[in-house]
């Protein structure tokens, strides 16, 4: 065991809800802060720099957020950064964080953000905003529509069905059910996705995450720190990202690079982070995965490109048998994942959390039994920029 | 207690510069009622949209090509949902990979009856050949072009 390793010693999620009324975007900065900060069993002094989570400014709207940001994570005269890769930015400014300590620079860092998309009422009106004003943005594009392009050509690769997508739901549902920090927590049947009202075909309403609010904030630490302060901790031993080309019409057509009905990046990203944790077999190797997913069909190509199944599209197979529920082969998203709760600037950070608090063997009633290796990943922009995590006890 | 809020609406006014090779494929549009790609230097892919270097090679792409109209499509929705700034459903719209295109270029699809989903996915399935269709009056827009069944 090198002595070099960068550990996670504190987690705190808000309960993640549509609106918080009670409080405005730094006091819920400071919210889950203050929970990683007991859960570390620290105090702000030991803090040396701060990494913060904070996706389109639009969202909360407020012009640089992380300038509200400072106070609430105790950043005065602290080395201070946000990072910013759209719905990957949790798990991005998790890896900045890595970074800094696995660098030698810092030995404690705190990495932390929020979002309140519940206050935004034109959510998609800000993504279609990521779109290129040149070509692209006349078009009404959108993350919804975006992925429903996906999905179809899923659907035409693959046979995945609106059955299969309404399974996903009905999975992260039950799980979410189990979860107290999840947003949407009511177990759904099958015939109640289908009968929801369509959205963008094939994506219908319970196809969709939520629009949520509330913070994530996470303590990482070097392993001397860890060893010398006597403190428990869970280890970061992959970190990777991957991006691909911005167009979504150079996804598809000829000989393509990418192919816009999976997530070839994703998969490039999972095998960076899977070679530097020595994972060879990850479908043997890896207990647990919280891949983000924000509408139930994209879970088919996260889960092929975390190669927890065979050959791309066997996903839909698998999870019909139950391998990915609590309880089956390799549980995939047992908080309920993104499909039931999506904080934007801290959802990849949420995944990284439940990740590292399942192989902690802290995750409660939505715990994977005996999980000891277990993976994350984000997705961020035009589902062009991806970071992956592995994480063990 | 009682807990209060505040409204506020951001309008923001940008006036973006195209830069010289989208002006070119809208200006031809406006002007011929044509589609036109960037050949890539190395690959040789047509690129649709147009642009000045290929993420592939790296390289600046060196000559124009004529594309379409006909093409086939490569991806589709139907939006049932209203979103507050784009336009009122249902519509749908997608991508085509144009004949001479290695790229597929995005565009709504007109002329399909929306009314039953299913049926709509069914006549716009990934393969189908759909021709592109200009509007009389071109601003040199991609509002201009649009893409109808063949």
């Amino acid at each position: 065991m090198s002595g070099d390793r960068v550990g996670i010693i504190g987690i705190g999620q808000s309960a993640f809800r549509a609106r918080r009324d009670d409080a405005n975007y730094p006091e819920l900065v400071r919210e889950a802060v203050v929970m990683a900060m007991a859960d570390a069993k620290m105090d702000f002094d030991a803090i040396e720099a701060v990494v913060y989570s904070l996706s389109p400014d639009a969202m909360v709207g407020i012009g640089n957020a992380e300038r509200l940001g400072v106070d609430a994570v105790g950043g005065r005269m602290k080395p201070f950064l946000r990072i910013n890769t759209g719905g990957a930015t949790g798990i991005s400014a998790t890896a900045a964080a890595y970074y800094h300590v696995a660098s030698g620079a810092f030995d404690v860092v705190l990495t932390a953000g929020a979002d309140k998309v519940g206050e935004c009422g034109d959510s998609q009106s800000v993504l279609n905003k990521i779109w290129d004003p040149s070509y692209e943005r006349p078009l009404p594009l959108g993350t919804i529509n975006m992925l429903a392009m996906s999905g179809v050509r899923y659907m035409q690769q693959y046979g995945m069905t609106e059955v299969d997508m309404a399974r996903v739901t009905v999975k992260n549902r039950r799980h979410a059910s189990l979860n107290h920090n999840a947003h949407l927590r009511k177990p759904v049947t099958i015939d109640e996705v289908l009968d929801s009202r369509i959205i963008s075909w094939p994506i219908k309403l319970l196809d969709c995450c939520p629009q949520s609010t509330g913070g994530a904030a996470l303590v990482l630490a070097s392993e001397k720190y860890i060893r010398d302060n006597h403190l428990d901790a869970v280890w970061i031993t992959g970190v990777a990202h991957t991006a691909e080309t911005y167009w979504m019409g150079d996804r598809m057509g000829n000989n393509p690079t990418a192919e816009h009905s999976g997530a070839h990046a994703l998969a490039r990203s999972f095998e960076r982070s899977y070679k530097m944790a020595g994972i060879k077999d990850p479908m043997k190797q890896v207990h647990v995965a919280e891949l983000y997913a924000p509408f139930s069909n994209t879970e088919y190509h996260a889960i092929d490109s975390a190669r927890l199944c065979g050959r791309n599209g066997e996903s839909i197979q698998r999870l019909r048998d139950g391998e990915y529920e609590l309880g089956g082969r390799i549980p995939v998203n047992p908080s309920g994942g993104t499909l039931c709760t999506n904080a934007i600037a801290v959802t990849a950070m949420a995944r990284v959390a439940e990740t590292a608090l399942q192989v902690w063997g802290r995750a409660g009633a939505h715990q994977v039994e005996g999980a000891r290796v277990g993976i994350a990943s984000g997705n961020g922009g035009d589902h062009q920029i991806f970071g992956t995590m592995v994480i063990e006890a | 207690m009682e807990l209060l809020g505040r409204q506020e609406v951001w309008s923001i006014t940008y006036d973006h510069a195209l830069g010289e090779t989208a002006s070119s494929f809208y200006t031809r549009i406006r002007d011929e009622a044509a589609i036109y790609g960037r050949r890539s230097a190395g690959s040789g892919k047509v690129m649709v949209p147009p642009r000045s270097f290929s993420d592939e090679t790296l390289l600046p792409t060196e000559e124009w090509v004529k594309v379409g109209p006909g093409g086939k499509i490569e991806a589709f929705t139907m939006v049932y949902e209203a979103f507050k700034n784009l336009p009122p459903p249902p519509y749908a719209f997608g991508y085509v990979l144009l004949d001479g295109a290695d790229t597929a270029l995005g565009g709504y699809f007109k002329g399909v009856d929306l009314s039953d989903p299913a049926a709509a996915a069914e006549k716009l399935k990934i393969g189908t050949r759909v021709t592109t269709k200009f509007a009389e009056e071109r601003k040199g827009e991609m509002l201009d072009f649009w893409f109808e069944l063949a």
